[in-house]
This record gives C-alpha cells, structure tokens and sequence, in this order.
C-alpha cells in the first residue's frame, strides 16, 4: 500500500469526528448568540477550566465510568446487537454490589474482589436475560433491554429501602451500608500529584480497571478465535453461521459480556461515595453508547470519546458557575456532535468503499493478465 | 370445526377484535366477583385506559409508517420528547389545537434528521435511533432552561399548565348531544341496571364514549384512516413496496427516496402528536422531562404484536395501556392485586393454545407463570407499589415472550436502499 | 424495416471498469433480437441505460425513431419500453394485480385506487396475449414459471411495444423454455419488438431473428442465425471455445463420504420441505442435484452443512453420524461449503481477504492455535490461495467487495479446497461469473475429485451437472424422483424429470 493511500486514509477516519466537533461547536455558538450569551466567553471559559490539573483529573474521573460503559455497549454493537440496557445493568450490578460489599470484612483483595464479581455476576445476568428472551423466544432485544431498564429501576427503588442502612440516626434516603475501608479501592492520586497540586480531587483507581478492560476488549476483538466469531457475526450472520459460528450462543455470550462489563460501569461511584444511594448516578449507560458510536467501537475511539464526553461535563460544571452561557448547552453539543459524527462516518465509508473498489481495478488493470 | 375456523378467519378484523374484547370483559367480570374491587371494569378504568393508550398507539403507528416503507425507527422515543416539549410550548402560546400542530411539527423535526440519516446517508437505522433518542432529552432540556425557566410556574424541568380542547360524547350511547338535542343514554340505562357481565360491558363501553377530549377522537380516528391510506390509495400501496421490494419499486418508476422520506416524517409526526398528548390535560397537564415513561419502545411492541396491522396495533395499544389505566388510581394496590388472578386465567388460556398448537414450551412456560401468579395472589391481599410501577414493562415482555414470533414484518425492512443498485 | 431501438457509440464507465465501449445496436421494428455475452461483457448495463436505470457517459440513443435520454425507468416506460428482470423484482407480500399495477394505478378521485378497473385491465393484457394468472394471489404463493408471467403482464399491461429480457431462460426447464418462446412469438405476431439477453447458445439460435454479440463491453458482430453455428458463437463471444464441463474417467471408489437416509426436514407450516430422500457420495464422485428452485434442494444443503434442523432421518460423514451435530462440528470434521449465494452466505464484504480466507475454518489451524487467532497464518493461507486458485487482486489487504464476482467465487472455492474437506457441498458454484472464472472452478473440482474428494453438486445449469456428475437425481417437491445417468440423458429429459411430468419413468442408470 502507497504511503499516499496510508496517509489519506488516516484522514479520514478522523475526518468525520473532527468534523463533527467542529461543526458542533459552530452549531452550538448560534445557539447561544440566538439565546443572548457570548459564544466566545464561554468556550473561553469551558478551554481554562480544562487546563487546570485538578479538572484534567476530575475529567479522567468522569471518563473512566463512561469508558467502561463504552467498551459494554460496544461489544454488543460489534456483533450488531443493540444492548440499550447498560443503562439497567449497570445500577442493578451497583446496588447489588454495594450492599454485598457493605454486608462482609474481608482482607482488602478479597473485599474488592467479591465487590467487583458480584457486580459483574448481576449486571452480565440482567442482559443475559434479555439475550435469552431473544435467541429463545424470539424477543426484539432492543425492546427487551429498554424494558430491563425500567423494570431495574423499579426493584431498584424497592431495594434500597429494604436494604437501608442502620445507624443511629435513620436518614431516609441515605443508602445501603457503607462498605469498609478495605473494599474501596484506592486512589492513584500519587500520579497526577508528580505535576501539580490536584485540591480535593482525587484520581480514582478504577482508572486502572478501565485499562485493563480496553487491553483486554483489543486482544479479544482482534488476536482471539472467538473475536473473530463476534465480528464476522456482525458483518455478515449468515455467512459467518455457514461458517460454523453458534448464533444463539454468540448472541448469549456478547450479551452477558457486555452486561459484566456493564456490571463495573458503577464501581468508581461505589467506590467513591462507599455505598449505593438513592442519588446514583445515571445516564451512564446512554452515554456510554454515545461514547462507542463515536470511537467507531475501537478500544481507542471510545477513550478518546469518554475525554470528550468528560470535557463536555466539566463544562457544563464550570459554566454553571461563571454563567457565561447555559450549562444545558452542553446537552446540545452532544447532541450535534453524535448525530454528524454518525452521519460522516458513514459519508467516510462510502467513499472508502468507493476508492478501494477503482483503486483495485485500476491496479489490477496496470498487472499484464 | 373446520368451518368454524374458516368462518373465523374469513370474518373481518373489527368483528374478531370485539369479540375478543368481550371475552376479555368477561374474564375481569368473573375475576371483580372473586376479588374485592370494582375498578376492573368501572367506566373510569376504561377512560383511562382510553387516554392511556394514545401515546403508543401514535407511536405505534408512526412505527407502521416509517416501517412499511422500510425504514426502522427506534428514535420514536426521542420524537415523543420533542411532541411533548413543542405541543407544551406551542400550547401555552397559541392555544390548543396549534399546540398540537406545533407538538407535530416538532417529532417531524426529528424524524427529518432520521430520514437524512438513514435514507440519504445510508447510516445504520438503529445507530440513527438511538442518536436520536439521546439527543432529544438534551435539546428540549436546554429550550426549557431558555424558555419555561422564564415562564411564571415553569423550571427547567417542566411547564406551566397545559390547556385542553373540547369534549365530545358519543350520541345514543352516551347521550351526546346532536345539534342541541341531548340524545338518549343507552350505555347509562344499562349501567343504572346494573346486571352482571351485561352492566360490566356497558361501563367498560361507557368509559370510551363519554366526555371524551376531541384530541382523542381525533387520535383514535387515525387508525381506519391509516388502514384506509395504505391499502386503497395509490401512495399506500407505492408506500408498501418501499418496504416490500424497493428494487421493483424503482423499476416501475416510483421515487423510493420520496416515499421512504414521507414516511419516517410522517412517523415522527405521529409521535410528535403522542407527545403533545401526553402533555395535554389528558394525561400531564403539562410538560414534565423524562415523562415518555418508555411509550415509544412501547409502541414498537405494540406494532410487533399488532403485526405491523392499524388495527392491531391500536388493540395492542389498549392492551398495553391497561394495566397503567389501572395503577394509576390504584394506591392500595387492591386492584392491581386482582390483575394477578387476571393473569393467572389468562396464562390458563395460553397453557390450553399452546397444547392444541402443539407447543410444549411455551404451554410449560405459561403455566409456570401462572402457577408464580397464583401463589402470589393468594399470598397477599395488595401488591407493592414498586410492582404496580413495572407491571406495564414486565406485561410487553410476557405479551412478546408469547406473541411475538414468526409474524410478518415488511420484507426489505432495516435494508440500505441506494437508487439503481440491485 | 422501421427500427426500433438505435443504440449508437455508447458509452459507460464505473470505477476501474469500462462497462459499455463504443456500443452499436440497431434493432429492426417487430424483431426478436438476441444479445449474447458472457458474463461481464456489459449485456446487462446496456440494458440498463436502455431502459434509464443506468445513464451513459456518450453516444446517443433512439427510439422509434425519435432520439432519447431516459433519466429514469418511468421515462423509458412512457416511450413503451418494457423490462422483465433475470432476478424478478415483485414483492412477494403484496397481490398479482398490486405488483402488476404499481407505477400506473387506476385511479378514482381522491388518489384511490379504481381496483376494479385494474382487475379489468389485467384481464384484458392476459387474454389478448395469452397469459393467464388470478390478480388476487399473493405472488409469494406462484412458482417460478407464473411469476415470470406475471413480470410479463407487467410492462404489457402499460403497453410496452418494445420488451427487454433480461436471460429470462436462466430459472426455467427446457419445457417452461418452450413455453415461453410461444408467448414470444405469438407477442412478435401481435406487432412487439422483443430484445432479449441469454447466453445459452442453442436457444438463441432457436428464437432470435436477429444476434449482437458483445465482448468486453464492445459489439464484436451482428449475425443472422441462419449464418452461424453454436461454436461461431461461442467463439465471438469468448475469442476461443467455450471450455465443457465434461469429466472423462470415473474416480469412483467404494467408499461412502457422505450419507444421507430417509432425511425429512419440515418448513415453518410443519409440511416436508424434504421428504424422505436419500443419497449417497463416494469418495472420487460428484453427485448432482437437478431440480427447480424452490423444490428442496436449498434445504437438502442446509441440512447437510448443518444450518436447518432435521426431523428424521440421518446424516453421516465417514461414517459418523452428524444428523445433530453443530455447522462448527461439522465444518471442522471435513465439509466444505460453496454457498450459492457469496454475498449473502459466502464472504465478509467488508473484511479483508486475509480474513475471509479464515471463514468456516478458524478454529482450525493455520488460522488459530488454541483460542487464538493466527493473523499470520491467515494471511500465508490467504497468499497461497491467491496464487494456487489465481484471484485477481493487488493485494490480500483489500476488502471483499472490491473483488469482481468470479475472483470472489474463485476466492471461495481455493478457501474450501485448501482446507482439504472430505465432501464438498457446492450450491450454483459457477453462478454469475464469467467464462474464465467457470473453467477455472470446473478443473478444481474435477481436480480435487480425482483427488478422492466427495461432491454434491447442486445447479441449475444443466450442461454443469451433465458434464461434471458422475450420477445425478432430481429433486421435485422436496422427494428424490429420479436417479440418473448423465452419459445417457439429454437436458430436455431432465427437465421433464425436473417438472415433475415423467413420475413413472427412468433412464438411464
């Protein structure tokens, strides 16, 4: 392959989300000028805060829940199966987790680790439903996982009053026990703290757990038999069951895979706060899908999207405060970022596609036959 | 028996579905005479059951639109959304009825960027839908902070209230009026009698002609026009082959683009419709974020069960929207708890289909969940609150679990279409 | 003699391909007029800028007289041009008369649909020409020969003169070929002028008053039947003659490969799909499978390489019994696959080549050591298929799709034939791909069958099943009807085994 050919095709595949970002950006600029605010403070605003230390390490904070929900929704999507439940999986693994971790005292791997199976157990479990209820009976998995989700959070609101905390004083509202010390994990505040000082955030050491889901999400898609059973699944299902792949059992396996990853979405909350409350985090689940769409499903793509995703909400946090612009501006960057980038993914293949079809007849025609 | 069965199936769909209907009533009959309420079947169970099912059977239909021309449309979620912010919005502004317009102006909006998307682009239908459904919620967040945050009685979250149209009663019925004469209450003589299955039918029928809101009719009203449209107008049937084969389509010269276009905006329309519905004093009230409560994927649901059908998927709407009819007004859970012996004759039913069908599994199936149901109605005289708030979800998974096979969805449905491929 | 259609200098390019070069055609008004080629020649572009599907890049176009640029079908439809498609384009959910009136409703006020007048109109064409068919059937419902009738009805029911027939003879038995020629006659006596595209060489001598040949999207000849053989034919078409299928010495052994007993496999509404049909394939032997689409074979090869469920009977591979064991169980014991349809069954478009070599076989070395995935592996295997099985492509990087249609079967066939198998299934191998690419796919089989490899070969080309099977049986409403000997039966016998119209007889064997 011609250097050329290299060159432009790394173009563009960063052509369409860098494209979207900045069409984002100017979309988003006559939308606040329409609204009365000035564009230019605020994403004045939005760029100093980010250059902060502390902020870049609340902003990796931030990316590392969304990338995790990232590579649980992108499994699935690699195997074309749309597993919206993230959403459900990964609240049911938390407060499941949270109250088993509160419930036991064990030596602080154990402690960490039972938290973290008994998270991956119950969120892989939650979309193994739904994937059975598909390869079984037929059921759209779309529909199943969105309903999943509405159910969990009903159980859910019965759960965390029935598993409530007791102390002496019983405030409604305030979660399940706390979990010891020795099933939080700790932080890596040492790293950030080489640079700079980091005020009172503190770098959560799910960040390494992150890592080694990427690491592995890489090596599975790409150096493993059973990778290239889920891929070819889902570029061609008929092809890849002709060529021996179980489709029930792949659709079973992706699911519950991407529900135990979906399972530790939750973990760096639980950690941080030490139990599951009635406040918990959400959106989690659909931004980790946001996040995939945008990184194409590639272990990189999806890190690079969680930053931004996790830019966007420090954003969103520091306009709030100098009030340069409505916070929920934030809200419709994402939104116009998402929706072009998709689209330009899909302008980009066309024309992949479109080159690589002349380029091989034209070289071929140059090959005396 | 054969031709019974012939008979059956030769009837025409509104005869099949009524008599279903009856023997649906009969069943709550028999179970409100076992149990302690009396709500199953009372007139203002079924108005809400009525008022309850617009939101996804609008859905449902939009679903049908988009989907006979080929093009799945998950994003019926988002559209919801932008229905119930502009109907809000426009109603607050301009009255009613051209908050209604605005309300379908405004899922159309969305749908628009889901037809260039897909049919234009060629994006992947479900990756368009689910941008869509994220992005909604963020846009209309963001026009409620520029908008009813500044409105006396709004915040980010929600609206100011929401005025309504006007009511209509059917004539003969219910006693609705025709030009100024108060015509006679059949459905009320028969209530007032108060005899057993016969009273029941007549309240279950009461609650759905009387004092309805001129929105509804309309709504309702969408179902035979939508049937009519697609198969005896010429646009139906050019509609129907950009679902079926667009292939041959184009080669008899019709414009795929046009009608795959047409309709995915007419699906968000719908739901925009939805939206505004949900927002009007028939439901909300008012604008209130995060109030789809899921009716979108409801509506999906209901056009599968519906078999892609406007009759069908108007029953399954009804269905659907039952038992958060009943819940709604069900603080002590009493009526909700004799929906489970409800469910349990009705598994009954399913576990006797499924043997004559010769399907074991699912005859299995149904009778272990009736057995569950049973044990469970027996156990307790009310049922928790947070059951009663998932029933409907828990209801469209059984009713798929059952129902949802092997039927028929458009042939070239999901497909990418470019002109003069083959 | 006024013509019809005049097709002069045309011209159409794709990427990396010139369709169409310089094109003439010049078509006599009330004439059947064939155009050959083989595949690849650029008939069916032609026929496409004729009828504006397609748009050239240059040269000009006539009609009647009357010079023309179709930009759309509807165009071509108005100057009554008609097109019946090889692959029929009808929706098989909706009725005779919605297929057949779509595009030029009758219409009552208020766009409906006058379904009366329509059902009037449709009466009217079928009779005037001869077609009978029920407007109300759902055409999913109608074989084969009845839906090309109703593709006929449709372009006569908007009154085209001029019919266009895209290899209407490719799904049909020599008895439904012969119909069909009568409703092409009796059509030319009635004042239509009928182009039509096949490359079957005997036929078209048979019915065309007029022959173009293309070569390489360029007209090589305009000939008169009565002047030309089957072998001048071939010989403008091609440049040579057309290779045969014929296989000369039997390589038959005793031993069984591949046995299939009493096999039953019902469709969704319970019913045989396969009944009751047995078949057996030594080692060294093809077996060929005759039959019309749609009369079980398709479900004869899924229930061998594994992707239908079988209710009774069995299935054995050397022996072992696999009636019930998984497509991945059965791929890795030594079946190889040829899908009849590549795009759909076959390949991964949008992988690369390297990849697609690893298809039905990466659990399997040299594509995988354990739960490993061996790229390079791959990619050696990918370069010798290349080189053994002689796929035209500047690299084993590119995607699939960027392949032409007979590298992409030639790619399919050295995958299966490098793994070694012990049966091959191979369903419409040489389907679509051009003459090279054919003979290419016909001596690796014949190359591995001398080899001692085990074929069921299925087609619907019966000079391939003739000249390549050692014995062939036909398939008709999913039973075994007959089992004969291909060095004794002609095409037209087992077409009439084919249709079912000689139960009681059997030849041969």
């Amino acid at each position: 392959m011609t250097e050329q050919s290299t060159t432009r095709r790394l173009m563009m595949q960063f052509a369409a989300p860098v494209g979207a970002v900045v069409l984002s950006v100017i979309a988003s600029a006559f939308i606040l000028m329409i609204a009365g605010s000035n564009p230019i403070t605020a994403y004045g605003d939005m760029l100093r805060h980010a250059a902060k230390l502390e902020t870049s390490v609340s902003m990796i904070n931030r990316a590392t829940p969304l990338y995790i929900s990232g590579v649980a929704a992108a499994v699935g999507f690699k195997m074309n199966i749309f597993n919206i439940g993230v959403e459900g999986q990964y609240r049911m693994a938390a407060i499941f987790a949270a109250y088993v971790g509160g419930a036991v005292a064990l030596p602080t791997v154990l402690h960490i680790g039972l938290i973290l199976i008994v998270a991956m157990a119950v969120g892989g479990a939650w979309a193994g439903l739904a994937g059975a209820l598909n390869t079984e009976r037929g059921v759209n998995i779309v529909i199943s996982t969105i309903m999943l989700n509405g159910i969990a959070l009903g159980i859910i609101a019965w759960l965390v009053r029935s598993w409530q905390a007791e102390g002496e004083i019983v405030v409604v509202g305030v979660g399940t026990e706390e979990i010891d010390d020795s099933g939080l994990i700790p932080n890596l505040n040492f790293i950030p703290e080489f640079f700079g000082d980091i005020r009172s955030e503190e770098l959560t050491g799910v960040l390494i757990i992150a890592i080694v889901i990427g690491a592995a999400y890489h090596v599975l898609l790409n150096r493993t038999v059973f990778g290239y059973d889920l891929r070819s699944s889902g570029l061609n299902p008929l092809a890849a069951r002709a060529g021996g792949v179980p489709p029930k059992r792949m659709v079973i396996i992706a699911m519950l895979m991407s529900g135990g990853v979906g399972g530790l979405v939750g973990i760096a909350e639980i950690m941080d706060k030490g139990r599951y409350n009635p406040n918990f985090v959400g959106f989690l689940g659909f931004n980790g899908i946001s996040v995939a769409l945008l990184g194409r499903n590639h272990p990189a793509g999806i890190a690079v999207g969680a930053l931004l995703w996790a830019f966007l909400d420090a954003s969103s946090d520091i306009l709030q405060v100098t009030g340069a612009a409505p916070k929920e501006i934030v809200d419709i960057m994402r939104g116009v970022i998402l929706l072009t980038a998709v689209i330009g993914y899909e302008i980009v293949r066309r024309i992949r596609v479109r080159d690589e079809a002349a380029q091989a007849a034209a070289r071929l025609a140059a090959v005396p036959a | 028996m054969n031709d019974l069965k012939r008979t059956w199936n030769r009837a025409p769909a509104w005869i099949t579905w009524m008599i279903y209907a009856a023997v649906g009533v009969f069943i709550l009959t028999v179970v409100q005479s076992l149990t302690d309420t009396e709500r199953l079947t009372s007139a203002t169970t079924s108005s809400a059951m009525l008022r309850w099912a617009v939101p996804i059977m609008l859905a449902g239909l939009g679903g049908l639109f988009s989907e006979r021309a080929g093009v799945v449309n998950i994003g019926l979620e988002g559209m919801l959304v932008l229905g119930m912010w502009f109907g809000a919005w426009g109603t607050i502004n301009y009255g009613p009825w051209w908050g209604l317009v605005i309300g379908i102006l405004g899922g159309g909006l969305g749908a628009l960027v889901h037809a260039i998307a897909t049919v234009s682009f060629g994006v992947d239908h479900i990756i368009s839908g689910v941008a869509i459904i994220i992005a909604a919620p963020g846009i209309t967040r963001f026009l409620s902070s520029e908008i009813f945050a500044n409105y006396e009685g709004g915040s980010i979250t929600q609206s100011p209230g929401v005025d309504g149209v006007g009511k209509f009663t059917f004539p003969f019925l219910s006693g609705g009026n025709i030009g100024g004469w108060t015509s006679p209450d059949i459905l009320g003589w028969f209530i007032d009698k108060g005899w057993w299955f016969v009273g029941d039918l007549a309240s279950v029928a009461r609650g759905l002609t009387f004092n309805l809101s001129q929105m509804t009719v309309l709504a309702y009203l969408l179902v035979p026009l939508s049937a009519w449209v697609l198969w005896r107008t010429r646009f139906g049937l050019r509609l129907r082959i950009a679902g079926e084969n667009p292939q041959a389509g184009e080669s008899q010269g019709i414009n795929i683009i046009r009608y795959k276009y047409i309709g995915v905006l007419l699906s968000g329309a719908l739901a925009g419709f939805g939206g505004a519905f949900i927002s009007s004093p028939e439901l909300n009230g008012i604008y209130l974020e995060g109030s789809t409560l899921q009716r979108g994927f409801i509506g999906l649901a209901a056009l599968i069960i519906g078999n892609w059908r406007p009759t069908g998927v108007m029953a399954a709407a009804l269905l659907f929207g039952y038992p958060t009819a009943l819940g709604k007004r069900d603080l002590e859970g009493t009526a909700t708890h004799s929906l489970l012996l409800v469910a349990v004759i009705a598994l009954a039913f399913i576990v006797l289909w499924a043997l004559s069908r010769q399907k074991t599994s699912d005859a299995i199936l149904a009778g272990a969940l009736a057995l569950l149901a049973g044990f469970w109605f027996l156990s307790a005289d009310t049922v928790p609150k947070w059951w009663t708030d998932i029933q409907p979800q828990v209801f469209v998974i059984l009713v798929l679990v059952f129902f949802a096979q092997r039927l028929r969805m458009p042939m070239a449905v999901g497909q990418p279409y470019r002109k003069g491929e083959t | 003699m006024a013509l019809a259609i005049e097709l002069s200098g045309i011209t159409k390019r794709f990427p990396g391909v010139i369709a169409n070069d310089d094109v003439n055609l010049a078509v006599d008004a009330g004439e059947i007029h064939a155009i050959c080629g083989e595949n690849g020649a650029g008939k069916s572009t032609l026929m496409k800028i004729l009828y504006g599907m397609q748009s050239a890049d240059e040269g000009e176009m006539k009609v009647n007289g009357t010079a023309v640029n179709f930009a759309s079908p509807g165009e071509a439809i108005n100057e009554g041009i008609g097109m019946v498609h090889q692959h029929f384009m009808l929706a098989p959910q909706l009725t005779v008369l919605e297929n057949v009136i779509l595009g030029a409703e009758p219409m009552k006020r208020g766009n409906r649909i006058d379904i009366a007048a329509g059902k009037e109109h449709l009466r009217e064409v079928g009779d005037a020409y001869g077609l009978t068919i029920d407007p109300d059937d759902l055409v999913e419902t109608l074989e084969v020969g009845e839906r090309q009738r109703v593709e006929i009805i449709k372009v006569l029911y908007r009154g085209a003169k001029i019919l266009i027939l895209d290899e209407p003879t490719a799904v049909l038995v020599p008895q439904e070929v012969d119909e069909l020629f009568r409703n092409m006659r009796e059509l030319k006596a009635a004042g239509t002028t009928i182009l039509f595209i096949d490359h079957k060489l005997e036929e078209v001598l048979e019915i065309s008053d007029t022959i173009t040949i293309l070569r390489q999207g360029r007209t090589i000849a305009t000939v008169k039947p009565g002047d030309v053989t089957t072998a001048d034919l071939a010989e403008l078409m091609v440049g040579s003659e057309l290779p045969t299928p014929e296989t000369t010495e039997s390589t038959v052994t005793d031993e069984i490969a591949l046995e299939v007993k009493s096999l039953t496999v019902l469709d969704d509404d319970h019913r045989p799909a396969i009944d009751d049909v047995s078949v057996v394939v030594h080692r060294g032997e093809i077996v060929g499978v005759a039959g019309v689409e749609g009369n079980g074979q398709s479900e004869l090869v899924n229930a061998v390489v594994g992707t239908d469920r079988v209710q009774a009977g069995t299935i054995s591979l050397l022996g072992n019994d696999i009636t019930h064991a998984s497509v991945r169980h059965r791929r890795e014991a030594g079946i190889g696959y040829v899908p009849q349809d590549r795009h759909h069954e076959g390949l991964l478009l949008d992988a690369p080549l390297w990849e697609n070599a690893a298809l039905g076989h990466q659990t399997k070395a040299p594509f995988s050591s354990g739960p490993w995935f061996n790229r390079a592996g791959a990619r050696e295997r990918m370069e010798h298929i290349r080189q053994r099985f002689d796929v035209r492509t500047p690299d084993i990087d590119v995607s699939a799709h960027a392949l032409s249609g007979g590298n992409q079967q030639k790619l399919i066939i050295g995958r299966e034939m490098s793994a070694s198998p012990e049966v091959l299934i191979a369903a419409h191998p040489t389907r679509g791909i051009d003459v090279g690419a054919q003979a290419a796919v016909w001596d690796e089989i014949r190359h591995a069958r001398s080899a001692g490899m085990a074929t069921l070969l299925i087609s619907a080309d019966l000079e391939e099943l003739i000249g390549l099977s050692d014995t062939i049986i036909v398939m008709y409403k999913g039973r075994l009807v007959a089992e004969v000997d291909p060095a004794t039966i002609t095409p037209r016998e087992l077409g009439s085994f084919m249709t079912g119209a000689a139960l009681d007889k059997e030849v041969g064997s």
